[in-house]
């Protein structure tokens, strides 16, 4: 594995099934009277979060106690970027303070690549999303409550996702989690279609390794797991569908549609929900719908990755070219936390 | 297979060790008066096929069930910062749990003592035995904790340049115990 997670694509097949692996195992944890390991003693993991989350940096920081890491939660609000402090320098602040991995949520896409690459800071850099760009970590257990529900007899350890077929309906161009989840299952040997009113469909994404489709019911019958979206009312600036109603006719997930999928098929919701929108009441409060799993399953799989990058030695010089950027680095210094910091491997989205 | 030069020489053959873990099972029952509550744990991945074995042959000794289980230590290493992070084992602890129970942990070569002290951390995480006692297929010796095990399949006194390898058919597809010269990248 590289020294950072900032994206999906960054995760081989064999890494991304031996995070699976791992967070299987750490998953028996929960069932012990001490659900604790002292792997990541005198390590410190630190929480920037630029943007209000609360079931993400709550999953990182229990992730990070389990492994008996020091936890240092930072929120945007009431610290000193509410001063005007560039992310450059709440850096360096970290990197000062000695953080072992910097977990962080940004609104705009590519700022956890810009920490990784600019020199800033040595530890790890974890992106627990940024903007409309990527979420690794969900898609990770996404794939996780994937694989343990799909797999039949047995946990699934050691396998992938190979000829599932994968759908995710909703709000493609503002998710970070359809984004990660589409690059990751395809990793993981999945067919993945999104599904998603065309103008909910980012430009590019006829490049994704995925099929585009606009029509929800053609596709559910041959699908074992479909992911519903939440529609991001707050990133939205433009009208994307006439009516929410309409909207919940032609793609929402009801108990008939639920009906039209093949027995085993499961429904999974990144959370939040919206219900009525996305997911009627009667999906979400099934037993098909792994929504609470999901969230139980976060803490396992981001345990496996704090300690996959942080328990065994330091990688060394890390891959990404952390030097030699340091003077365009001073350079854009002067970038504040309010520019849209340089998308990541050509993703660059447009947020507006 | 193992180093080039010299071949490796064949210290245990699949028939002593048969005999060998029957001696350790007996010892055992001798040991704790019966077997009533003896739970076997294996140290991933040659110690839990050992301590199956074992089970099997307690269970002929005394004809009661014996609980048998896994003990993962990954996480509980202390030269886990010497390597990249590596992948974990399974732990999967029997129903009747470890707590007032007589554990006895089960490897297949015992060196330097550090395997065991996270063995015990571990399990002091998991519940609280009555007593823990060690069985090694092997003791090669050249301990760097003040750890001993309470029963020995075989003595192996060995120098530091010499690498023990424990072969047994779960997971090699034969039995036996080598000898040979140490990789250069490897460690017992």
């Amino acid at each position: 594995m590289k020294h950072h997670l900032i994206s999906a694509a960054d995760l081989t097949r064999d890494d991304a099934v031996m995070v699976l692996d791992t967070a299987q195992e750490l998953a028996r944890l929960a069932d012990r009277p001490i659900k604790k390991l002292p792997t990541l003693r005198g390590r410190t993991v630190v929480n920037l979060f630029f943007e209000d989350s609360t079931r993400t940096r709550i999953s990182f920081e229990a992730a990070a106690k389990r492994l008996s890491a020091d936890v240092i939660n930072f929120s945007a609000k009431g610290s000193s970027v509410s001063k005007g402090e560039s992310l450059k320098d709440t850096a360096l602040t970290l990197e000062a303070m000695g953080a072992d991995a910097v977990v962080i949520r940004h609104h705009d896409s590519g700022a956890p690549h810009r920490l990784a690459t600019s020199g800033w800071i040595g530890g790890s850099v974890v992106n627990a999303g940024d903007g409309t760009h990527e979420h690794p970590t969900q898609a990770l257990l996404d794939a996780f409550t994937l694989r343990h529900r799909l797999a039949g007899s047995g946990d699934g350890v050691g396998r992938d996702l190979t000829g599932r077929h994968i759908t995710i309906v909703g709000d493609i161009l503002h998710s970070r989690v359809a984004r990660s989840n589409v690059l990751l299952l395809t990793t993981l040997g999945a067919e993945v279609t999104v599904v998603a009113p065309p103008t909910l469909i980012p430009i590019g994404a006829e490049g994704w390794p995925c099929t585009v489709s606009y029509d929800l019911d053609a596709v559910l019958p041959k699908t074992d797991a479909v992911m519903m979206l939440r529609v991001q009312r707050e990133r939205m600036t433009a009208a994307y569908f006439p009516t929410e109603r309409e909207y919940a006719r032609r793609y929402g997930l009801n108990g008939d549609r639920m009906a039209t999928m093949p027995e085993h098929a499961v429904v999974l919701h990144p959370g939040p929900m919206n219900r009525g929108m996305e997911i009627t009441a009667e999906v979400a409060d099934s037993p098909r719908c792994t929504a609470v799993e999901q969230v139980t399953n976060g803490v396992s799989v981001r345990m496996a990755v704090l300690y996959l990058l942080l328990g065994g030695a330091p990688a060394g010089p890390a891959p990404t070219p952390a030097s030699g950027t340091a003077t365009t680095a001073a350079a854009a210094g002067t970038a504040t936390t309010a520019t849209t910091a340089p998308g990541a491997a050509g993703e660059a989205e447009e947020n507006q | 297979m193992d180093a080039t030069p010299p071949p490796p020489r064949s210290v245990l053959e699949a028939p002593d060790i048969a005999r060998v873990l029957t001696r350790i099972a007996h010892e055992i029952v001798e040991r704790a008066k019966g077997a009533d509550d003896v739970v076997l744990l294996g140290i991933p991945t040659r110690g839990v096929h050992l301590a199956h074995r074992l089970a099997a042959k307690l269970h002929d000794i005394t004809g009661g069930p014996v609980p048998v289980g896994s003990l993962d230590i990954t996480m509980y290493r202390d030269d886990l910062r010497l390597r990249p992070a590596r992948a974990l084992a399974r732990t999967e602890i029997p129903a009747e749990g470890v707590d007032d129970r007589l554990v006895v942990l089960v490897d297949d070569v015992l060196f330097s003592g550090r395997t065991i002290r996270a063995a015990l951390d571990a399990l002091g995480d998991l519940g609280r035995p009555r007593a823990v006692q060690l069985a090694v297929l092997v003791d090669r010796g050249h301990r760097r904790l003040p750890i001993r095990a309470d029963y020995v399949g075989k003595n192996l006194p060995t120098s530091l340049r010499e690498a023990v390898r424990v072969q047994l058919a779960e997971e090699d597809g034969r039995d036996g115990v080598l000898l040979g010269r140490r990789e250069p990248a490897a460690e017992g």
